[in-house]
């Protein structure tokens, strides 16, 4: 075995190159000179400060904020709940509930964008900020509601009745047990809402109206039409933010 | 115990469960449906019932659409299986603290933004990008060849984006592997190849099943690819849903690709999974 060419190896590096090459080209490039990208002609910012001229981008920063934030709160909660249901118990409702739950991480985003587009324009609602919160509610429960379920599968009743035993009541049980032990749980599935959330292009492609859309919506409109460079640059900087936000929560959950 | 249990267990299900049913399943029904309404010429939709939606579908001019989604995503499958298979065995032997790196640096492309990948790529394949040039100059392609806008600009990219969402149920069903029984096989004679193809590849079948779903399902449902990578005659099932969306406005036409998508694609699948999750 020792003397042979080490195959899967070389097959996993070319992977990794394949990974990294097309993004590090990507960020290389926002910061060249050069017009239309291509050859390097040497450092420059201009293309930065020609993005953030733009009052455009800054409305979909901020359109992208709200969604995130509001969406990531509330399927948090929900999530949170369904996960605790599920967990703790064994019923008829919960076998449905469980399947419902689980659905929407198999249903195609295209085929959940177009159903809820027919589902607000059949009640007569108008599409902006609110459908596509509500469309991010929809998606991100799923996702909080089965990473809480894994890290419960480590809770102990046991805790909640031996607080009970002692006297504590619900409010008490709920503050001082339920929450630190399931809070990195919970904030695990946060991060992930709020990342799938900050990220989400098709579904958001289909409910967003005129004036609601967020930075992928801008991007791929941009993509269209519009100089490659700059976009190169937007990028490059929306890829810092999610970044941060991955390793961030990385070293906070995982430290013991 | 038991009465206000049940009470409780209502009320922290009621939150999910109807918020589901409302702009999940509601939804999904309402596709159904308006894919047998009849469209009106100002882009609304009809009263009465019909089938004309479903003819259409079938009738020649989607044929090639059909079958091109199809394939497409079939190749990109296999590609990233093929691919996937190698790594996660890869990094499953890799030492415990060199695999978190390795893996870290596996999912970490995950995170960047769909579209971001896209860019990048149709950056690199542009007619001065990096690649082009590289290729005019070993003479492999002709100056005036373009690398983007057809098939082959797609598949790349759908590989590209689908790959990490392999690897990691392959990587997932390898690390549970017990690679004694490989040397096992190699006591018993086989040689190392067999051994990985008759040992390796039955023990992460679970793995493998889930790589497959997990990657052909978005991508027969892809959109900002194609929409992006493809040119106008290499669409697929997803662009024809937003072109009869918001171009044509036709939406019982695109209802009832969405419709049929759903059902032949999504019934069996779903029925597998809950058959396996409910065991």
């Amino acid at each position: 075995m020792r003397n042979r060419p080490n195959i899967p190896g070389f097959i996993a590096i070319t992977v990794l190159v394949f990974f990294y090459l097309p993004i590090f080209y990507l960020v290389m490039q926002s910061f060249n000179e050069a017009r239309f990208g291509g050859p390097w002609r040497g450092f420059s910012l201009q293309w930065y400060a020609l993005l953030f001229d733009r009052p455009e981008v800054w409305r979909a920063v901020r359109n992208t904020l709200i969604v995130a934030l509001s969406s990531t709160a509330i399927s948090t909660v929900l999530g949170t709940l369904a996960a605790w249901c599920l967990h703790h118990y064994r019923s008829r409702l919960q076998q449905s509930h469980y399947v419902l739950v689980y659905a929407p991480l198999v249903f195609p985003d295209l085929l959940m964008g177009i159903s809820l587009l027919l589902l607000f324009i059949n009640l007569g609602y108008p599409l902006g900020l609110g459908t596509v919160i509500l469309a991010h509610i929809t998606f991100c429960i799923s996702y909080v509601a089965f990473v809480v379920l894994g890290r419960l599968q480590d809770f102990d009743y046991n805790l909640i009745e031996a607080s009970q035993d002692l006297g504590a009541g619900w409010a008490t049980i709920i503050y001082r047990v339920l929450l630190p032990v399931m809070g990195p749980g919970i904030l695990a599935g946060a991060l992930l809402a709020l990342t799938l959330s900050i990220d989400d292009f098709i579904i958001t492609f289909f409910v967003s109206g005129p004036t609601s859309a967020t930075l992928p919506l801008y991007v791929f409109g941009m993509m269209k039409q519009g100089s490659p460079t700059i976009i190169n640059a937007l990028c490059t900087l929306f890829m810092l933010a999610t970044f941060s936000i991955v390793i961030w929560g990385q070293r906070y959950l995982y430290r013991r | 115990m038991n009465k206000p249990n049940r009470y409780v267990e209502w009320l922290l299900s009621v939150p999910t469960y109807v918020w589901l049913i409302v702009f999940f399943v509601f939804p999904t029904f309402i596709i159904l449906w308006i894919g047998f309404k009849p469209a009106t010429l100002n882009g609304g939709i009809d009263e009465g019932w019909t089938l004309q939606n479903y003819r259409e579908i079938f009738s020649s001019n989607y044929t090639p659409i059909l079958l091109r989604t199809l394939s497409i995503s079939i190749w990109t499958t296999v590609i990233c299986i093929l691919i996937a298979i190698p790594v996660g065995y890869w990094l499953a032997r890799l030492p415990a603290r060199i695999r978190y790196w390795m893996l870290l640096l596996v999912i970490l492309p995950f995170w960047t933004n769909m579209l971001i990948r896209i860019f990048a790529w149709k950056t690199i394949l542009h007619p001065e990008g990096f690649i082009k040039n590289s290729l005019v100059f070993l003479g492999i392609v002709e100056p005036n060849a373009t690398l983007l806008y057809n098939e082959g600009s797609i598949l790349i990219v759908l590989v590209y984006t689908y790959l990490p969402f392999a690897i990691l149920p392959i990587y997932a069903a390898a690390e549970k592997f017990d690679f004694g029984l490989l040397d096992a096989a190699a006591d018993l004679g086989a040689r190392s190849w067999e051994a990985f193809l008759r040992v390796f590849i039955p023990g992460i079948k679970l793995g493998l099943i889930t790589a497959v779903l997990i990657v052909f399902i978005p991508a027969l449902g892809s959109y900002a690819i194609p929409d992006i990578m493809g040119g106008s005659t290499s669409e697929m099932l997803g662009n024809k849903i937003a072109q009869r969306t918001f171009t044509d406005r036709n939406l019982p036409q695109a209802s009832a690709l969405a419709s049929l998508f759903a059902v032949v694609v999504m019934t069996p699948v779903l029925v597998y999974q809950i058959r396996r999750s409910l065991q």
